[in-house]
């Protein structure tokens, strides 16, 4: 028994300094120095240097002149130090609730826009951070978008047309657009939109 | 459902398949092989490990012996990560100065570290520093699964062993299976994963959380941190515990649809590997492939199911306008969709993984009744590393045992007799699990403290209790994650449900493996029921479903069947 819990301690030690010291440190090292974009967060700056975000985490969204990404359940919404969904089941009043609220908000927003709402925008992602919109829903604001930069929608779908990521290998995954990615390349075309149009409101 | 989504679907299943042969092989060298694979690499490190802590590869244990070094071993890992845990404001690289944990969230967290459940009460970047994160959780998912497949191993070589003339009395040495374990399959696994996975954008760094000025000039607080190499050995330990409280479906965690299909399959990779190697074990490899082919069609059976759910609309939106073709995308994430979600949501709770890509909670009542019933069948479909064979061989034996009694013959596996002492230790093994899940659900649905933590109210809330326990006792560690589960009293229960749940059914299970060890091979004959064939795989198959379902059917007919059809009626609560 002595003996066992002796072993006992010497593995603990030993696989402590292995498994949890030697192998983060050895996975830092090697993706710090081959992939050192990735590894500190794909982060995006903007020409004078500011981190803007992470081309990965959705943000929050709420002038008519950008694409707007999903409601988020993160924080206060799109909390990236916060992550989660709303948890709501299908019998749930809340969700009901918030569902009812959302399509009323689109719809007031979207005055010209085709009925009837593609589900990602008013469904909640898992992470709270979720960075993309399915291609219908990012579509279907085409006519606010363009109407709030004066420009055609014509041109406004051609950026989103440049932007679509299609399934990995062609079956993994689904089709999606980076909603952040999007209205980065709106602004470098048509430039930056006055602030905003449409009064902050919460996304959850 | 769309086509992609099958070929998804269908893609996933051909590779776990293909990578179950040669793996297993591997596995197999490394545990029971007369000489290690890659001497030249491995070699020297394992003595050194052996050197240092006092280690021979020749000392085995008995059945006993194997038992309390692993029962030894993981009371003192429980102590070391209780003891950072609370420490944690005053241990290095916690650059957020986050504040220790209370004593109940740390006493579950340690717990469910050590047991490979991995449920989190904690809140991932809103609780634990890097250093907790690092050493105090990553060390464990390694050892645990390593811990797990010993078990296996010790209950497998039981079974197999053929007992010389002075009589086999040893099964293994848990030290050695430990050491080999952690050296030779999960640090390389683990290390490779994690490279590819920053390669496509999962972080790994220690920096501090970083303010980002958004395009609409608001700050967002971005949280950091070495999350690729957590990452890959939570998917491949079988542990899930989340770097961030959102886990895989975290962009950080799980960026792109290809880091989605490997860590989904690194779920199953090793438990189906180790069918293969319990084949080698046994000598024949077919009875290796018939415990596999009852895993593969209970998996396929919860695919199919669980895809079939999620593609129906959600009912909350029931009489709005809104465009659900697509399935229900309440809690999933647009790049991984319906298919992806039903598949991982069925990988992590066959396997005793835990990890999510999409919130269960919000899947529809029967989407989410399918991962439930996964975990109350007990974790044996393909399972936990180690856990899910230990498991399976369980309901083995009593398939074995059923066909006997119908034949009226004294049931035999791999030529030994199974006697009354395996079967009351088989059912030891069996009964525990319900009595856990029942016993403690039933105690939170009727006081304060238990329904004041839940997120749903109505039959869903039920749900949400069944889950949490049936997470627990099964040491899967995903949730229902509405459910506040970090109080005092579910902290406690749940952590208790964990122990049981690992350290009740760990020891019956050894202790089978110790009482076959020993028995005079008899020689198989006319009235010998073949158990590596589809006969038998059939009938393994129908033991599992009947002994869960009979089981758990009143329970989850009061929650998630309620609830479908309360949702039907478009009911909310």
């Amino acid at each position: 028994m002595t003996r066992q819990l002796l072993i006992s301690l010497r593995v603990t030690l030993l696989t402590l300094v292995v498994c949890s010291l030697l192998y983060p440190l050895a996975v830092t090292g090697i993706a710090q120095i081959l992939f050192p974009g990735q590894a500190n967060g794909s982060l995006v700056r903007s020409s004078s240097g500011t981190i803007i975000g992470s081309r990965l985490l959705g943000q929050r969204f709420v002038n008519a002149a950008y694409f707007q990404g999903r409601p988020s359940a993160a924080g206060n919404g799109y909390d990236a130090a916060n992550s989660g969904g709303s948890n709501d089941g299908v019998t749930s009043a809340k969700l009901r609730a918030r569902e009812v609220a959302e399509v009323a908000r689109l719809r007031r927003q979207n005055p010209t826009a085709p009925m009837p709402i593609p589900a990602a925008l008013v469904t909640a992602s898992a992470s709270g951070l979720d960075p993309d919109l399915t291609p219908d829903a990012a579509r279907w604001q085409v006519p606010r978008v363009a109407k709030a930069r004066g420009v055609a929608p014509g041109r406004v779908e051609a950026v989103l047309d440049s932007l679509l990521e299609g399934r990995s290998l062609g079956f993994l995954g689904e089709p999606h657009v980076n909603v952040l990615m999007l209205n980065l390349a709106l602004d470098q075309q048509f430039g930056a939109p006055p602030p905003a149009t449409l009064p902050p409101e919460p996304t959850r | 459902m769309t086509r992609a989504g099958w070929l998804q679907i269908g893609f996933y299943a051909v590779v776990l398949i293909a990578l179950t042969r040669p793996l297993g092989k591997y596995l197999f060298r490394v545990f029971e092989g007369d000489q290690q694979p890659l001497p030249s690499v491995f070699g020297p490190v394992e003595r050194l490990f052996f050197r240092l802590s006092g280690v021979s590869a020749k000392d085995e244990q008995t059945w006993i012996g194997y038992t309390v070094a692993l029962l030894v071993f993981s009371a003192i890992g429980f102590l070391v990560t209780y003891a950072i845990l609370r420490l944690q404001a005053h241990l290095p690289l916690n650059p957020q100065h986050l504040p220790g944990l209370s004593p109940h969230l740390a006493f579950n967290t340690a717990v469910s570290f050590t047991t490979n459940t991995n449920w989190q009460s904690y809140g991932g970047e809103t609780t634990m520093s890097y250093f907790s994160q690092a050493v105090g959780l990553t060390w464990h998912n390694f050892t645990s699964a390593a811990a797990g497949i010993g078990v296996a191993l010790a209950m497998a070589r039981g079974l197999t062993r053929r007992p010389g003339a002075a009589g086999a009395k040893t099964v293994g040495s848990f030290w050695v299976d430990l050491i080999r374990g952690v050296l030779y399959v999960f640090l390389p696994l683990a290390f490779g994963l994690a490279i590819v996975l920053v390669a496509f954008g999962v972080i790994q760094n220690f920096s501090p959380y970083v303010v980002a000025h958004t395009v609409e000039g608001t700050k967002q607080l971005i949280a950091m941190g070495p999350v690729a190499s957590q990452e890959a050995i939570k998917q491949l330990g079988t542990n899930g515990g989340g770097f961030f409280a959102a886990n895989s479906s975290h962009p950080f965690e799980n960026p792109t649809a290809i880091t989605d299909f490997l860590e989904m399959l690194s779920i199953l990779l090793i438990p189906a590997a180790l069918t293969y190697t319990y084949g080698k074990m046994a000598r024949d490899t077919r009875q290796g492939w018939a415990i596999f082919a009852a895993m593969f069609v209970l998996f396929a059976a919860g695919v199919g199911a669980c895809y079939w759910a999620e593609s129906h609309p959600n009912a909350a939106l029931q009489g709005l306008d809104v465009d659900q073709t697509a399935g229900n995308m309440e809690g999933k994430e647009v790049r991984f969709g319906v298919a992806s979600s039903a598949l991982w949501a069925v990988a992590t709770t066959d396997a005793s993984n835990g990890s999510v890509n999409a919130m269960h909670d919000s899947f529809t009542p029967l989407g989410g009744l399918v991962p439930l019933v996964d975990i109350e069948l007990g974790e044996v479909i393909f399972g936990g590393v180690g856990a899910g064979l230990y498991g399976m061989l369980v309901m083995v034996l009593l398939a074995v045992f059923i066909a006997g009694l119908m034949v009226g013959r004294t049931p035999e596996y791999l030529g030994k007799k199974i006697e009354a002492h395996e079967m009351k230790l088989a059912m030891l093994y069996v009964l525990i699990f319900p009595l856990l899940i029942l016993g403690f659900s039933a105690w939170a649905a009727v006081e304060p403290y238990g329904v004041s933590s839940l997120n749903n109210f109505g039959p869903h809330g039920l749900s949400e209790i069944l889950y949490a326990f049936s997470s627990a006792a099964g040491n899967n560690g995903s949730a229902f994650a509405g459910l506040n589960a970090n109080t005092p009293w579910w902290d406690t229960t749940m952590g208790l449900a964990m122990l049981a749940g690992r350290f009740l059914m760990i020891i019956p299970a050894v202790g089978i493996g110790g009482s076959m060890l020993n028995k005079k091979p008899v020689p198989e004959g006319l009235g010998t029921f073949p158990t590596n064939g589809l006969l038998f795989t059939a009938l393994l198959v129908a033991v599992v479903i009947v002994l869960g379902a009979l089981t758990f059917f009143p329970a989850l007919s009061l929650g998630p069947v309620v609830e479908h059809f309360q949702a039907l009626a478009g009911k909310v609560y």
